[in-house]
């Protein structure tokens, strides 16, 4: 597999090697259950536990106390799109999304609007960017929440968190923001950019599968939501289930080394991904979507001029791995719902590949591919 | 020295189940979803553990979904009977694990329920015929969630007659096999049974993953939504080392079902001889004979000045035991199960659960460690 250039980063990464390593004690030497608090070896996985609550919580911001361990996004994003429709009905039933979320957004939010929830989508440019004033006008006295991703998995798109989280303090609502894409890419602060809930993964950033995390701000406002899965009480009652110790050492370590993956996609990965970028604009292999705004670091959302995105995935697949939109919706024939709500047809969608590029490639692994696809295309 | 007596909060990874993981954190760490040959070989394999899960329970692959442990599946099962197939009466009994039991308490809360909660005798066994009656006077549709083995106490309850009463009355029936997957064979087949529910942690598997098996004929939806992962059952990308630890813990176990239960049982006989002598007093917790789970002997010690504290003491000897299930071991309450069992209160339980791990030698340093503490109360 040395020889394979792995370029589909968001769908998931390798664990970094010294992830590994500080979860592999847990495992077969600490393996105790971290609520076994009556002896030694249960305390010392519960403080393994509280130590990477605490690295997650530096990351981004926050204190350890406002983080839930969950077995991943998906399940964090239920927690939080389900607990706060559950927990503030008194208050209102109505949320507003942009319509770019990642599918565990938009069938989460599916599913409550079959419970009796109101949703409201919010258009996005051919940028792929939200309009702050639409945003205004959606939100009502009865929005419990606005649901906006950070940064998107698709397209790389980085919405305006900070003037979005304005706009919805202002109306008294709550942000719930998927920042799965963002951490580990880019610096996330929850207190700057005014989050009230957020959703991460482990493996988005050389962590393990199977982990996450969710943030719930417990001042100015203090967020609270009904569970999703009950049980001994575990994670202040936000979450029950025997805690997944190695899972969440690894996530703490790997939210240890973020500060060092964020330095670099920015000083080492955001060239590579320029020259594959504007290698790809000049050979007239493809344009790029949403080129001119704020996007991660590391993903290049490539219309194909003259291929089908499917055509070129299956002649590279054993050589590169890079994907046609989200792992998660590969095994769906439909066009991507991002990219038509950025105002591409259908066709162009089927055209659009998603490069995703890690700490570990390098430029050449990049003239690898540019090579490849050249060849397919001129072929 | 570490004598590691609580294996039934959870048990250490058996090395080999962590060598066949390993190379799915780092080498095979394709997401299963993904179309190039890293994610295709992830999805073979996760649908290759699958199928070995299946087999095991003689279950069609169809109708195993995975989860992120036992609590997960059991959340999935209960709220899903509720939401999809029309469940609006639960029956369970008074010692169930606080994840069925808080589920069902909140699901009656909502007022989507009515709630029987049958009552245990002091041995910890629910009375049978009760069962019966209770199916026979519920007139709404009507499911069954009742504990192959409790976390406690160990005392068992014969699944196949519950199941069997279920079917007659055509109620639903759930067990939650936790404590019991991979330590005694089970039939799906054989056993009119339409969900059971297991954690990998509790059979020498890793922490984090767990699975459910559904009958075709009561599929429920999924209670986490996103992408299509678990054909639909269940979103959220799959955590593949852990699948893969928890298939290969779940073959071996099977491999070694009857001697480790022979073996095992052995230190549970020994323990209850040896402890009788050192402290004449000693009673036990629930049945001990041999309708309970051979791995688990719930000790009740008599009044002791230390009272709980006594397990600080074995503690600093090194030695791992319960007061009673780990999820409520940090809380003052006292356990729901002990009380539904009428147990005196200024009696300590003590919960010792074996794995294959352990020996005659390290009972012998619990019993002495015991009749130490024991030595001047009397």
């Amino acid at each position: 597999m040395s020889s394979f250039i792995y370029f589909d980063h968001n769908a998931t990464t390798p664990v970094d090697n010294r992830v590994l390593e500080a979860m592999l004690p847990y495992f077969t030497q600490n393996y105790g259950n971290a609520a076994s608090i009556t002896y030694s070896m249960g305390l010392n996985a519960k403080n393994a536990v509280e130590a990477a609550r605490i690295q997650v919580a530096s990351l981004i911001n926050c204190i350890a106390q406002e983080i839930t361990f969950t077995s991943g996004a998906t399940e964090a994003i239920n927690t939080a799109i389900k607990g706060v429709f559950w927990r503030y009905k008194i208050k209102g039933n109505h949320f507003v999304a942009s319509r770019t979320e990642h599918n565990a957004v938009i069938d989460a939010l599916q599913w409550i609007e079959s419970q009796g929830a109101e949703v409201s989508y919010l258009d996005v440019d051919e940028n792929g960017l939200i309009n702050i004033e639409q945003l205004n006008q959606q939100i009502k006295e009865n929005t419990v929440a606005v649901v906006i991703m950070l940064a998107n998995n698709e397209t790389g798109v980085i919405q305006p968190i900070r003037k979005i989280a304005k706009v919805v303090h202002d109306k008294k609502s709550i942000l719930i923001c998927d920042a799965t894409q963002a951490i580990g890419k880019i610096q996330v602060d929850v207190q700057e950019l005014g989050i009230d809930i957020l959703v991460l993964s482990a493996h988005k950033f050389y962590g393990p599968k199977g982990v996450g995390a969710l943030y719930l701000r417990r001042k100015n406002p203090r967020v609270s939501i009904e569970p999703l899965i009950h049980g001994g009480g575990h994670e202040r009652g936000n979450r029950s289930g025997t805690l997944n110790v190695p899972g969440i050492v690894g996530l703490g370590k790997a939210a240890l080394l973020a500060t060092e993956y964020i330095k670099m996609y920015q000083e080492k990965i955001t060239p590579i991904k320029e020259h594959i970028e504007n290698q790809l604009i000049k050979k007239d292999i493809a344009k790029i979507n949403a080129h001119q705004v704020n996007r991660l670091p590391n993903t290049i959302n490539a219309q194909l001029l003259h291929l089908k995105a499917e055509t070129v995935i299956k002649k590279i697949q054993n050589k590169i791995g890079i994907s046609t939109g989200s792992a998660c919706s590969s095994s769906r024939p439909e066009p991507s719902h991002v990219l038509l709500a950025m105002g591409l047809s259908p066709q162009q969608s089927h055209h659009t590949i998603r490069i995703s590029l890690g700490i570990e490639n390098t430029m050449e692994d990049a003239e690898v591919f540019l090579k490849l696809i050249e060849e397919i295309t001129v072929f | 020295m570490r004598i590691y007596l609580d294996n039934a909060a959870t048990t250490a990874i058996d090395a080999e189940v962590f060598q066949t993981m390993l190379p799915y954190f780092t080498e095979f760490y394709g997401n299963p979803s993904s179309q190039h040959s890293i994610g295709r070989d992830v999805k073979s394999a996760i649908e290759e553990a699958r199928k070995k899960i299946a087999q095991l329970i003689n279950a069609h692959p169809g109708d195993i979904v995975f989860t992120s442990g036992g609590t997960e599946s059991n959340n999935t099962i209960l709220k899903g009977a509720v939401r999809d197939l029309g469940v609006r009466h639960i029956v369970i009994s008074a010692v169930e694990h606080h994840c069925v039991l808080h589920t069902v308490e909140y699901l009656q809360q909502r007022g989507d329920i009515r709630l029987t909660v049958l009552p245990v005798d002091n041995l910890g066994r629910i009375n049978i015929e009760e069962l019966d009656k209770v199916l026979a006077d519920s007139e709404e549709k009507t499911l069954v969630s009742i504990m192959h083995a409790n976390n406690e106490t160990g005392v068992m309850i014969d699944i196949e007659k519950v199941a069997q009463i279920c079917q007659r009355h055509k109620a639903l029936f759930h067990s939650d096999t936790v404590q019991t997957f991979a330590h005694y064979p089970l039939d799906v087949q054989s056993i009119p049974i339409d969900f059971l529910s297991a954690a990998a942690h509790k059979f020498h598997g890793p922490k984090g993953v767990g699975f459910f098996y559904m009958k075709k004929s009561s599929k429920i939806n999924s209670h986490i939504h996103g992408g299509g992962q678990e054909r639909g059952w269940r979103a959220g990308t799959e955590n593949v080392a852990g699948i893969i630890g928890m298939a290969k813990a779940a073959e071996l176990s099977y491999e070694h079902l009857e001697e480790e239960r022979a073996q095992i049982k052995l230190l549970k006989a020994y323990l209850i001889q040896e402890i009788q002598k050192a402290i004449p007093d000693i009673r036990f917790n629930g049945a001990i004979d041999d309708t309970s789970l051979y791995r688990v002997v719930s000790l009740s010690l008599p009044p002791h000045p230390m009272g709980s504290l006594l397990l600080f003491q074995l503690d600093m000897q090194g030695i791992c035991v319960s007061g009673g299930s780990a999820c409520s071991s940090g809380a003052s309450v006292g356990s729901h199960v002990m009380s539904a069992m009428n147990v005196p209160t200024d009696r300590t339980p003590l919960r010792c659960s074996f794995s294959k791990y352990n020996t005659e030698s390290e009972v012998d340093v619990l019993v002495e460690a015991l009749r130490n503490l024991y030595k001047d109360v009397h």
